[in-house]
């Protein structure tokens, strides 16, 4: 297989996420695309975090941190302020955790959109807010433990589904990708990169710390979110083209997936037969809007 | 030229002549027209701007922070509501440094639903690190956004400009425009130190520790300190090319008063035509318009009033469980200074009309009175 990894490495060593950081290799991977004519904004989240105290950085472009539910129009702003110094030419990416974009961001990215706004927008989705010690978020998937979901009342409901929602606004690009799958996310953070308007790219990236799971198995795990469907891997043009970029033949069973994770090791086995139901259901849905 | 026109067409043509670069706003009554000449300006081509048309106040004032962070001079107008809104990204774009000028036409805090002239909403904002002017004529709204630019992006700060509602913002008035080339001179491209530059990459605002953070705010007060001797300078050579002049506070026939007003907003017009017919009636009383409150000037008060024998403020606003802000302010100055007594009085709250004989009212009382007191409440009907 030919490798289309970029070999650049903007991002310097010394960051202070924790060992096996599915957010640190998906910004690993955004930069070796996004280069270093990109300015980045980050609001808080772990990533406010792993960036490393004033007066260090480790991401190598000029960033911008900001508030939990502005990424989206903090992006603009600074695409605007290029616009009107005439440099047009930057990459203005925001990045933000699940919390902050599917949550207090909601409003903020569906302005974004719905201006269509020249910005990328991508949210590393660990599945709660890890950085105040996680607590659920509407991407907690159903069954998952965190703090404010204790075992007796773990997360019920589905989780949100963003994808959906920002194709709804008809804008150019929408997609998923998994840290899992870097070429596929290679190729998407490039598409993004070339297409004018509003992007988002919605990437799984695991975390051993607030998932329960050994830092050796976060590729593993986000390779499984797609080998069990319970993360489909699709992009959508327009708002209306639908495409599945990673096919999975036979979709492993979702046990396969919880069992490395303490966060779903309290669920039984109908509840677990349930959930398997639901993604079965969900990718269904899927298929039939496949272009 | 001269044109007659609202004090919000003020704000939009203030920010017109200073060429913002980038606009990020959201509607709310009595803001409104600002917005909407604002876009006109930019459609029409009158002003070379990207235009934000943003989802919510909070966002408004974030797309200014971008732009600003990006280099570019960033503006907004809001009122009430949508100030509360922005208040989280109010102390951003200060800690920032960030010299955005946001317009807030006064209006008052709902519930019950007002849209009418008070106080309270940009005083709520007293802390965020802005500095904060409250201009009295459609004039003085017109300068102090072109002043707010020239004197905020020397000291880094984000301005406030906060006129009243309707009194205000939907009255019309004579404004003097100066040709832009003029103000051209006067105000050069925005082109700060520090940007978000690909070709020098910094982060901005990262995690701070207990071992600078103090530091930060202790530049910030630096500034709002140099800002005092800046506001007046720039004031001078604004005079230069306008023939007005603008500082910090305003004295009206205070040199020989045995009582001071101290006002602020509209109501400051209001005294000084009231000031004159309580002259004609022989009794000795000035106004001290507060033009800036932070930076606070404490130093040009002291000097105004210190020969007086009394002095009352009459605040449009109330910080409840204590009284008017601006009472709080004028006597934590005077506090081991002097021992000047001081009348707190309340008028206008929520738009109530503010008229020359209430003022006199206020005036004639406080002369009468050898017992200060901190909150008298005029013309409240219960
Ligand atoms: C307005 C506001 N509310 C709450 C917080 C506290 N807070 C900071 S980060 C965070 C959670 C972030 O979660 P997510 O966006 O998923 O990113 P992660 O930490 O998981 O990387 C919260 C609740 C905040 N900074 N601002
Ligand atoms: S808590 Fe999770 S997302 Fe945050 S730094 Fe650690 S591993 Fe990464
Ligand atoms: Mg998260």
């Amino acid at each position: 297989m030919r490798l289309t990894i970029p070999e650049q490495e903007i991002m310097k060593p010394g960051h202070l996420a924790c060992q096996g950081c599915g957010a640190t290799m998906a910004m690993r991977y955004g930069l070796k695309v996004f280069g270093r004519n990109t300015v980045l904004t980050i609001p808080a989240c772990c990533w406010a975090v792993i960036d490393g105290p004033f007066p260090y950085t480790a991401v190598n472009v000029p960033l911008f941190h900001t508030a939990f539910e502005t990424a989206a129009i903090m992006a603009s702003g600074i695409k605007a302020g290029f616009d009107a110094l005439g440099k047009t030419s930057t990459n203005v990416v925001a990045w933000a955790g699940d919390g902050g974009t599917f949550d207090i961001g909601m409003a903020a990215i569906s302005g974004a959109a719905e201006r269509n706004d020249d910005i990328t927008y991508i949210v590393y989705d660990n599945e709660a807010y890890m950085n105040t010690g996680i607590q659920r978020s509407s991407a907690t998937p159903h069954g998952a433990w965190t703090t404010t979901t204790p075992v007796k009342h773990y997360k019920r409901g589905p989780k949100k589904n963003m994808v959906e929602i920002i194709a709804a606004h008809r804008v150019p690009y929408t997609t998923t990708a998994s840290i899992g799958y870097p070429e596929d996310f290679i190729k998407k953070l490039t598409k993004a990169k070339e297409t004018r308007g509003f992007k988002l790219i919605h990437v799984l990236a695991p975390c051993p710390t607030g998932w329960k799971a050994e830092p050796k198995y976060t590729v593993k795990l986000a390779k499984l979110a797609v080998q069990t469907n319970i993360f489909p891997i699709y992009e959508v043009e327009d708002g209306i083209k639908y495409t599945q970029n990673i096919k999975v033949k036979q979709r492993k069973p979702i046990t396969e997936y919880f069992k490395y994770q303490g966060r779903f090791k309290h669920l039984k086995d109908d509840e677990i037969a349930f959930i398997q139901k639901k993604i079965d259901e969900d990718y269904e849905i899927l298929l039939k809007k496949l272009s | 030229m001269k044109m007659t026109m609202m004090g919000n067409y003020a704000a939009s043509w203030g920010a017109q002549l200073s060429r913002v670069q980038v606009i990020a706003a959201y509607p709310i009554t009595p803001q409104t027209l600002i917005v909407e000449k604002l876009s006109e300006i930019v459609a029409d081509g009158e002003l070379d701007a990207e235009f934000i048309k943003v989802e919510s106040e909070h966002s408004a004032m974030s797309g200014c922070i971008g732009a600003s962070a990006a280099g570019a001079r960033a503006y907004t107008a809001t009122s009430a509501q949508g100030l509360a809104l922005m208040h989280e990204m109010l102390h951003w774009a200060a800690l920032a440094r960030l010299p955005i000028v946001l317009t807030n036409v006064n209006r008052a805090m709902a519930p019950g639903w007002s849209i009418w002239a008070d106080q309270n909403d940009s005083l709520s904002q007293r802390d965020t690190g802005l500095m904060h002017i409250f201009a009295s004529s459609s004039q003085d709204i017109l300068d102090s956004t072109v002043l707010a630019y020239k004197i905020g992006e020397q000291v880094l700060l984000p301005t406030l400009i906060s006129f009243d509602a309707f009194f205000l913002s939907h009255t019309m008035e004579v404004v003097d425009m100066p040709p832009i080339e003029d103000v051209d001179k006067f105000l050069p491209p925005y082109n700060p130190e520090y940007k978000l530059d690909v070709n020098d990459p910094r982060s901005f605002g990262a995690l701070t520790s207990e071992e600078h953070y103090y530091e930060f705010r202790y530049k910030m007060q630096e500034a709002m300190d140099q800002a005092i001797n800046i506001i007046k300078k720039e004031g001078k050579e604004f005079e230069k090319l306008t023939g007005r002049y603008y500082d910090l506070i305003h004295p009206y026939r205070c040199e020989d008063a045995d009582l001071i007003l101290v006002t602020s907003g509209t109501i400051a017009e209001t005294t000084n035509v009231a000031v004159d017919e309580l002259r004609e009636e022989g009794k000795k009383v000035g106004n001290l318009k507060i033009r800036i409150i932070r930076p606070y000037p404490k130093q040009d008060i002291l000097n105004v009033i210190k020969n007086c024998k009394k002095i009352a403020v009459i605040d449009r606003n109330i910080s409840c469980g204590y009284h008017g802000i601006f009472a709080q302010e004028l006597k934590s100055a005077l506090y081991n200074e002097t021992n000047i007594p001081v009348w707190g009085y309340l008028a206008g709250i929520g738009g109530r009309d503010v008229k020359i004989e209430n003022i006199k009212e206020i005036a004639d009382d406080t002369l009468k009175s050898d017992k200060p007191e901190d909150l008298i409440w005029k013309g409240v009907k219960l």
